[in-house]
């Protein structure tokens, strides 16, 4: 079994009256690629902002190769080598994607108090690298605004690859993209959190995608890990049929 | 902000000749000049923040604090220099900064500008009220200072003031293109833009605000020691909110977008009210009033915005 990287104990948290996490167990191995799947309002990207610093659980603790990181501040846990990729591409609009890049790149490397222009940095060559790895490398100098959202996805995911992570968690990476594009965003992504030896968390709605991408699945509903498993175990459960994806 | 911006940059250099030039032929325009490069430090400080989306409503507090470092002096010790006196301004202000700053980052948006007003108007309180040390609303006189030791007659001074006007505010308007080019200062936009993302991107938005900050208080510190040497008076007035309000007037009259939307705001501020005040002299406020409904209508870009629409038109029509 490979090195545990994330290892979650205990996680409760509840909004009002409902429970988003109800003791929740959960270990995101190295090298895999882990989805969560769910109904709506479960709990799965709470799940994702109490890893990343976002939320505090009201119970439990998060550990992050083997330090706790319960309640951390999101940089504090970004700079331990987690970083995220958003449901809507959490972009600086702004700017054009090269300087997007090179801010992670600056904030990567702790020196963004330096007076060198940002575009002069030595980082541009690998920014523009990564760019190429997921796709987008042609939009390097337009505005991160004037791109369609499934390239703002991918460059949302660059930005979170700038910062070398260890582990990517990702919320509805196909969301908001037209369904002819959903493999070839995901096979562009699988392929380069392979090439760059990233572990990922991904939450997901799409079964095809599920199925296609995931190495385990783990099935979040009424605040507990209902399953787990691989997704041809997972996706075969009756009840995870029945309760979860609605067949 | 400055690379992609040629023309504005050079206009800028256009401008600084300008005043650096004119007087010697028009004597009266070397104070109304020093008073431009003065409060185009200044505003130069608030457009820093309009970077990061914020509005500071106090920050005539740094100015105040800039001038009175001069004045105190002048009053307590006795005998002054430009050079000190601007040192003395720039330490006192960014210190000052630093302090408030502190507390204000901490706040974005309206709760921002309101806290900054909190602040300045504590400070105009003191300075009104404490009167045994600041002479209260009569404020304390700037003794003509020495530059380097040497001493000017008043038709000199008012160009040497000028001239120290000009270089300082030269090496603010490179030194905030440079800046705002560099990743600090691509980290100010972006918390503007997305400051979540910045979190996520392991920076403090807190941090990047606050150098933001520091830097503007530094300046309006240096913009108010060179006024009150130029006007040879400090008084509360200078931290009053209406000072403050005349700092956000003249940024958005300028333009927020390129660091010349200060110099090209004080300037027609400065012009206006010139001009308006002989002209008309219980209504200038009446004028400004007017030409400041007519840039946020037709130019919400201020002047700068309106040399940029231009640019882009041409570009458009080919």
């Amino acid at each position: 079994m490979a090195n545990v990287l994330l290892s979650a104990k205990g996680i409760k948290i509840s909004f009002g009256g409902v429970i988003a996490a109800d003791g929740i167990e959960l270990d995101v191995h190295e090298g895999e690629n882990l989805a969560i799947i769910g109904p709506n309002g479960a709990g799965k990207t709470t799940f994702l902002n109490i890893s990343t610093g976002y939320l505090r659980p009201q119970a439990g603790s998060v550990s992050f190769l083997g330090r706790d990181i319960t309640a951390q501040l999101p940089r504090t846990i970004t700079r331990l080598g987690i970083a995220r990729a958003f449901q809507i591409p959490q972009l600086f609009l702004d700017q054009t994607v090269m300087e997007n890049m090179l801010i992670a790149a600056a904030s990567l490397h702790g020196r963004p108090s330096g007076i060198a222009a940002l575009a002069s940095l030595p980082e541009r060559g690998e920014m523009g690298r990564l760019l190429d790895l997921v796709g987008v490398k042609e939009f390097a100098e337009r505005k991160a605004r004037e791109l369609p959202e499934g390239r703002r996805k991918l460059v949302d995911i660059a930005l979170a690859l700038a910062l070398k992570p260890k582990l990517l968690l990702m919320d509805e990476p196909t969301s908001g993209v037209a369904s002819s594009e959903k493999f070839g965003i995901m096979d562009i992504l699988t392929s380069a959190l392979s090439k760059e030896k990233v572990t990922s968390v991904f939450v997901e709605h799409d079964m095809d995608v599920v199925e296609r991408y995931a190495d385990r699945v783990a099935v979040w509903s009424l605040g507990k890990i209902q399953k787990i498993g691989t997704p041809a175990e997972v996706l075969a459960d009756p009840k995870v049929r029945e309760h979860v994806i609605g067949i | 902000m400055a690379g992609r911006l040629t023309p504005i940059t050079m206009a800028a250099v256009a401008f600084f000749l300008v005043a650096a030039v004119a007087p010697l032929f028009v004597p009266s325009w070397a104070t109304l000049f020093a008073l431009i490069l003065a409060k185009g430090i200044v505003v130069l400080g608030i457009i820093l923040l309009l970077q990061a989306g914020q509005v500071s409503f106090g920050h005539a507090m740094f100015f105040a604090t800039g001038a009175y470092a001069a004045a105190f002096w002048g009053k307590y010790v006795g005998g002054g220099d430009i050079v000190l006196y601007l040192a003395l301004g720039a330490a006192s202000s960014t210190l000052f900064g630093l302090i408030v700053g502190l507390f204000v980052v901490r706040y974005r948006e309206i709760f921002f500008g309101m806290l900054n007003l909190a602040f300045s108007m504590v400070l105009w309180s003191l300075l009104e009220k404490m009167f045994h040390y600041t002479n209260g609303a009569d404020g304390i006189r700037v003794a003509r200072p020495n530059l380097l030791g040497m001493a000017f007659t008043p038709e000199t001074f008012q160009y040497v003031i000028l001239y120290v006007s000009l270089l300082i505010a030269m090496a603010a308007f490179f030194g905030i293109q440079r800046y705002l080019d560099s990743p600090l200062g691509h980290m100010l936009r972006a918390i503007k833009s997305n400051e979540t993302r910045l979190e996520y991107l392991g920076t403090s938005a807190r941090r990047v605000l606050l150098f933001g900050y520091v830097i503007s208080a530094f300046l309006g510190g240096i913009g108010g020691t060179l006024v009150a040497i130029i006007q040879q008076i400090a008084t509360p007035e200078f931290g009053f909110w209406t000072k403050s309000g005349e700092f956000v007037f003249i940024a958005i009259l300028g333009g927020g977008a390129h660091a010349f939307g200060a110099f090209a705001g004080a300037a027609m501020f400065e012009v206006v009210r010139f001009y308006a005040a002989a002209q008309l002299a219980n209504a200038w406020q009446l004028i400004l009033g007017a030409v400041l409904i007519v840039i946020i209508l037709y130019a919400p870009g201020g002047l700068i915005g309106l040399r940029q629409r231009r640019h882009r038109s041409k570009a458009g029509g080919g």
